[in-house]
């Protein structure tokens, strides 16, 4: 049956099971939606397209199946851009579908061409364009095999327009070949976990760091037995809260340059570390020279090219987490080795008592840390939370306790600000039954918030809690403790009006200004029916402690501000 | 020197993913070359490069998973043949002079290309330090231009690197 490349693409789509689409056409879209409009797929309209990926984004890490976005070719296509770094980064799938100017015109400098392609290859798993209708079938499904399998990421496919206008006569694969990509099976390799064992049974102070990996596949339970079958304490990387229920007995919470005072701590006493999909950033390192220096690396990772890439292993396991850590799980009971108690973990909880008086919060004002905490007590294990990026996302962090896997969706590793409100929408989108909160700053919550239009046309209460701080607080802390207080342009001023911002939108908006009324209003937005936005007053001396100044090991830390 | 063979996709943009990548991570690469294979539909790339064993391991490792090349691998120089092929014109006004080139290019077996009256372009394939050296020697005579392809390489034996 002959179609419009156009129809073609929206076939293909129903056929990877998509759901939903955010975007936002264009003159170079035109056709692509003209078939949207005749289908049963749903459409989430942002209002800017970088909202769109981010939404694609939230909704595949909640999901854990590829969030699809659309713009339109040149400007549409580069407001993208920041949303599908966001998605490289953290190893998140989204699929980004492009228009693009006539293919007689590429090349040409015409009316809204832009090279996205060549834009967006750096950031993306794999971008590249589709020439000719009768390619749409075998690039969708390339698309999403891409982005879907092995070490999850974002690809873009380029769609001319006059290709969407193509007549075709589809033939959709049921497989692909693509013969410079090999799903992995995820099998560990024998000799490694072998080499795995011995230094795992030799190990007496073993502890584990679990990252986005861990999340990714699906893993925290295998995760958990494998832990407590050893006796080893959980430390995850910004981007694998929630791999541990963080109220587990044997989790230390986030290491790294915010991280909690125990797991940096515990990192430097370990004998051996068991890095399980996590990419030894910098931010979790901090100084490489100094990271773990008295200690074995075992280091579980899907991509060969994560093994070695900052940091020298003694044992690389390029494996599926879940699949590795369940053999060294039946390994280790085969021969018997299970721990009941140990020294090790006598002196973790000891270090969690004695860096347990730090967090206390001192002086006026509400407090972050506080608040987080409220906040976990009021709501579901399940509800979902986004942030924004900066000091909110870090106390975010380092005081809410994430106690289920993909409940816990921040942009960590391009840290881009105005990710927490997109997101949050795209969350809600993928689980409309679970409570959604976005724990925001004031700064990276004015760079997306045009979508709470968006969040309101189509009902979906997402909660937004905004850390008002009237700074740029995450770079005021740095010019505070590393500028000698030179602060400079960091200073937002009480601009805007949350509550009134939320007002204009439709949303409701509301003024916090104690413990008890945020708690009430908490209670009370978990049976919200349109989005609600939380303007918090807090101080702008507020400061995320502790911190590992940057360059430094994760020793040299700061208590106090 | 390390040199590293990929078999990448014949198609349009290839090249392009290839050379970002290596910018964008920061590898230095001293030559590259493209060209076709034995393979319909597969281009080989060529490149080479200096420093450490585990920069080169990263790189082979970041560029296999690009998913238009097929297939990569370092070639031990110990273990593989390698030709680079130069084109290099030299100033040769004086007969006394031209004598001297032409001495120096029969021992390095070179061959003369083009001639005019006052120069000699001469092309010359070999390992790139056989090349290195002879035009050490050119300089003195003064090189006008030089062209210099990059280096291909192919594995010592009968195996071919497309496969297995
Ligand atoms: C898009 C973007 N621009 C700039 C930055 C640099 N930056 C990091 S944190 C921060 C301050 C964020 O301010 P706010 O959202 O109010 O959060 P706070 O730290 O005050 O909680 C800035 C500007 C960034 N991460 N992302
Ligand atoms: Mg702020």
């Amino acid at each position: 049956m002959k179609l419009s490349g156009a129809k073609a693409i929206v076939e293909a789509l129903k056929r990877e099971k998509v759901e939903v689409i955010f975007g936002i056409p264009g003159g170079s879209t035109i056709p692509f939606y003209d078939a949207l409009y005749e289908s049963d797929l749903r459409h989430v309209l942002a209002r800017h397209e970088q909202c769109a990926a981010h939404m694609a984004d939230g909704y595949a890490r909640v999901k854990g199946v590829p969030g699809v976005c659309t713009a339109t070719s040149g400007p549409g296509a580069t407001n993208l851009v920041t949303g599908i770094a966001v998605a490289y980064m953290d190893s998140s799938p989204i699929i980004a579908i492009t228009g693009q100017v006539p293919r007689s015109m590429i090349g040409k400098d015409a009316f809204q061409e832009a090279d996205i392609v060549g834009i967006t290859t750096p950031i993306t798993k794999y971008a590249f364009q589709v020439t000719s209708a009768s390619q749409i079938p075998d690039a969708i499904r390339t698309a999403f095999l891409l982005a879907s399998t092995n070490r999850r990421g974002p690809v873009l496919v380029d769609v001319p327009k006059d290709v969407q206008l193509e007549e075709v006569d589809p033939d959709y694969p049921e497989r692909i070949m693509i013969k410079g990509y090999v799903i992995r099976s995820g099998d560990p390799h024998p000799y490694s976990i072998k080499k795995a064992l011995g230094l795992i049974m030799s190990s007496e102070r073993p502890l584990i760091i679990a990252g986005g990996g861990v999340i990714a596949s699906n893993c925290s339970e295998e995760l958990v037995k494998f832990a407590e079958l050893i006796l080893a304490p959980v430390a995850t990387t910004l981007m694998g809260k929630g791999a541990i229920p963080e109220n587990h007995p044997l989790s230390l919470g986030m290491v790294g340059m915010h991280g909690r005072g125990e797991a940096n701590k515990a990192v430097e006493e370990a004998d051996l570390i068991i890095a399980v999909g996590m990419r030894f950033g910098d931010r979790t390192t901090g100084k490489l020279d100094e990271f773990a220096r008295n200690s074995k690396i075992i280091h579980i990772d899907i991509d060969p090219a994560e093994i070695g890439k900052n940091i020298r292993v003694d044992v690389p396991i390029v494996a599926d987490a879940k699949k590795a850590l369940s053999i060294l799980h039946s390994k280790l009971l085969e021969v018997g080795s299970k721990r009941t108690e140990s020294e090790w973990i006598k002196r973790i909880n000891s270090l969690k008592e004695s860096f347990a008086s730090n967090y206390t919060e001192r002086g006026d004002g509400l407090k972050p840390s506080r608040l987080m905490k409220i906040l976990r007590d009021c709501i579901p294990a399940k509800s979902i939370i986004t942030t924004g990026v900066g000091q909110n996302q870090m106390w975010a962090a380092l005081h809410f306790r994430v106690l289920e896997p993909r409940t816990f969706i921040t942009s960590g590793g391009l840290g881009a600000m105005g990710f927490g409100l997109p997101a949050a929408i795209g969350a809600k989108v993928a689980s409309p039954d679970r409570p959604v909160f976005n724990i925001d700053g004031d700064g990276s919550f004015l760079m997306t918030e045009q979508d709470l239009a968006t969040a309101v046309s189509e009902a979906l209460p997402v909660i937004s809690i905004i850390l008002k701080n009237r700074a740029l607080g995450m770079v005021r802390q740095w010019q505070c403790l590393f500028c000698n207080k030179r602060y400079a342009h960091t200073d937002l001023g009480n601009v805007p009006d949350f509550v009134k911002l939320a007002e204009a939108y439709g949303a409701e908006g509301i003024r916090i200004e104690s413990y008890e009324s945020f708690e009430s209003a908490v209670k009370k937005s978990l049976k919200a029916e349109m989005p609600v936005v939380m303007e918090i007053q807090i101080s702008p001396d507020e400061k995320v402690l502790p911190m590992v100044p940057p360059g430094k090991g994760l020793k040299e830390v700061i208590w106090y501000g | 020197m390390h040199i590293i063979a990929a078999l990448v996709e014949d198609r349009p943009g290839v090249m392009f993913k290839v050379t970002s990548l290596i910018r964008r991570r920061g590898f230095n690469i001293d030559t590259i070359t493209v060209g076709s294979t034995e393979k319909e539909g597969l281009s080989r790339i060529t490149m080479t490069m200096r420093g450490d064993e585990s920069v080169v391991e990263q790189l082979v490792k970041q560029l296999s998973k690009i998913p238009d090349v097929v297939k990569i691998s370092e070639l031990k120089p110990s273990e593989s043949v390698y030709r680079e092929l130069a084109m290099i014109k030299v100033s040769a006004p004086d007969p006394a002079k031209r004598s001297d080139i032409l001495n120096y290019i029969t021992i390095f077996r070179g061959r003369v290309i083009d001639a005019s009256k006052d120069s000699l372009t001469i092309e010359m394939v070999g390992n790139p330090k056989k090349i290195n050296a002879f035009l050490d020697l050119m300089k003195g005579f003064g090189v006008v231009e030089l062209a210099r392809t990059g280096i291909v390489a192919l594995s010592r034996g009968s195996r071919s690197t497309s496969e297995g």
